[in-house]
């Protein structure tokens, strides 16, 4: 046991502060500390993509960094990817539509690494979606759900970005 | 599966840095994008004392022309900002080729270039880079600093020339020669796995398109990246053809490495990979050169 170190960072835009220890990763952090339970933990080194989380909006593994580096930094996690309770992100629909997933412990991560793909990529092939969902495992689909899920998912934000201006006029 | 309790240190200044590294080295870790350390630490592989994350120096995350074309690129500069940097093929064509190999896009946004090389895998991509391209690192500790050739910096499996107490704190890259062609080839099981092998060739043409000197680097091959030298002698002076890749694919292959093998490549098998990265990495070295003669 270490002194604890004072971690402050913002979490899905609301400032969270905790004590921890050194050692506990930021998976831990979120899960334990936070109780955000919707970041899993699969491998725990690095491997599975099941944990991964966006650090100052880009994807990285929450078990290959300590939660005290995360301090003065903002974390978005899965408990944040939808605009309200009982709305959906468009790539979480897509994923429900596409049936993009099975058990769903792999699907968290696959969201977070996949959200600021899009916004990169807004049109993908499936090429470029299968480099991105890379460092991705999942046992049950196949991955080929996931792909058309992530493809839907880009045809509904191109269709969104198109009609936005004309509902503002 | 839990890191070890240590203490942690996160200076705000490399000057802070390097007291710490001078005061406590033999016992403390640098953190860099932590891709590498923090898993060995969750197996507990690694238990360091204590921790010096390097994150908070702004000071070492740069991107910068240097003299003489050169690049300079500081150590704790990210894999995803080196790959996102459109100029990095005119300084390094074979690390803006190797960049989206390396690992996935959750990795590339934590690991940087300076923790890679000092870490000194014998499967990573950058130090095989560094080496073909002739690449200087500049060494610091807090009495000094010292400037080391590529060549001169890796010494064996995750060995190098770095002190207790130094930090490597900024990468120079030089732009290639004129007539200068280069091609990074890798072979592994899944997009992002490391490598079964690879190689770093670079090979320059004489104006009468006779190869000048060329340079073949293999990693994941042994205990550290190999210079092919001999491979590399063969082709100096040739015309290039298919029958002198075939030549110098062979000397790689059968005399220049010495694979001990593992559960997903025997030695028989990593030799006939270099032979088959070697004829293709060469013969399209060569197109780009000749290309860049044109």
């Amino acid at each position: 046991m270490t002194a604890p170190h004072e971690v402050r960072l913002t979490v899905n835009g609301t400032p969270r502060r905790a004590e921890t220890e050194p050692r506990t990763l930021l998976s831990d952090f979120l899960r334990h500390d936070l109780g955000l339970t919707g970041t899993h933990v699969g491998c725990e080194h690095g491997v599975c993509g099941a944990c991964t989380i966006l650090l100052d909006g880009e994807p990285v593994r929450s078990c290959l960094v300590f939660a005290v580096q995360a301090d003065g930094h903002e974390i978005t996690t899965v408990e944040g990817l939808a605009p309200g309770v009982d709305d959906l992100h468009v790539l979480q629909e897509a994923f429900w539509e596409a049936h993009g997933l099975q058990c769903g412990f792999c699907t968290p991560g696959f969201l977070l690494t996949l959200v600021p793909f899009l916004e990169r990529h807004p049109d993908p092939t499936e090429h470029e979606i299968r480099v991105a969902i890379s460092g991705n495992l999942c046992r049950c689909t196949g991955y080929q759900n996931i792909v058309d899920a992530v493809l839907l998912a880009a045809e509904m934000m191109r269709s969104s970005a198109v009609a936005g201006p004309t509902v503002q006029e | 599966m839990k890191p070890a309790p240590f203490e942690y240190e996160a200076p705000e200044s490399l000057d802070a840095a390097l007291e710490l590294m001078q005061e406590h080295g033999s016992e403390a870790k640098l953190l860099a994008g932590g891709q590498s350390l923090i898993p060995v630490m969750n197996f507990r592989l690694a238990q360091p004392a204590m921790l010096v994350d390097l994150n908070r120096l702004a000071e070492l995350d740069f991107i910068r022309p240097g003299e003489n074309g050169s690049v300079r690129i500081g150590a704790m500069t990210r894999m995803t900002r080196l790959e996102r940097y459109a100029e990095l093929e005119r300084y390094s064509p074979l690390l803006a080729e190797a960049i989206p190999f390396i690992a996935h896009p959750q990795i590339r946004n934590r690991s940087t270039l300076g923790g890679s090389l000092s870490h000194a895998d014998p499967a990573a991509e950058a130090p095989a880079v560094c080496l073909a391209e002739g690449a200087r690192f500049r060494l610091a500790r807090a009495s000094g600093e010292r400037w080391v050739a590529a060549n001169d910096f890796f010494q064996g499996l995750f060995e190098t020339v770095l002190e207790p107490e130094e930090i490597l704190v900024e990468i120079e890259l030089e732009s290639p020669p004129v007539r200068t062609g280069s091609s990074f080839q890798e072979i592994a099981r899944r997009q992002g796995d490391y490598a079964l092998a690879g190689v770093a060739a670079s090979v320059r043409l004489r104006d009468d398109g006779v190869i000048d000197a060329a340079r073949l680097i293999f990693f994941s091959v042994g205990d550290q990246p190999v210079d092919a030298t001999a491979a590399a002698g063969l082709l100096a002076g040739e015309t290039p053809s298919a029958a002198l890749y075939e030549a110098a694919a062979i000397e790689a292959a059968e005399k220049e490495i010495d694979p001990v093998g593992t559960i997903h490549a025997t030695p028989d098998f990593t030799r006939h990979l270099v032979g088959v990265l070697t004829r293709r990495a060469l013969a399209l070295a060569v197109t780009r050169a000749q290309e860049a003669s044109a």
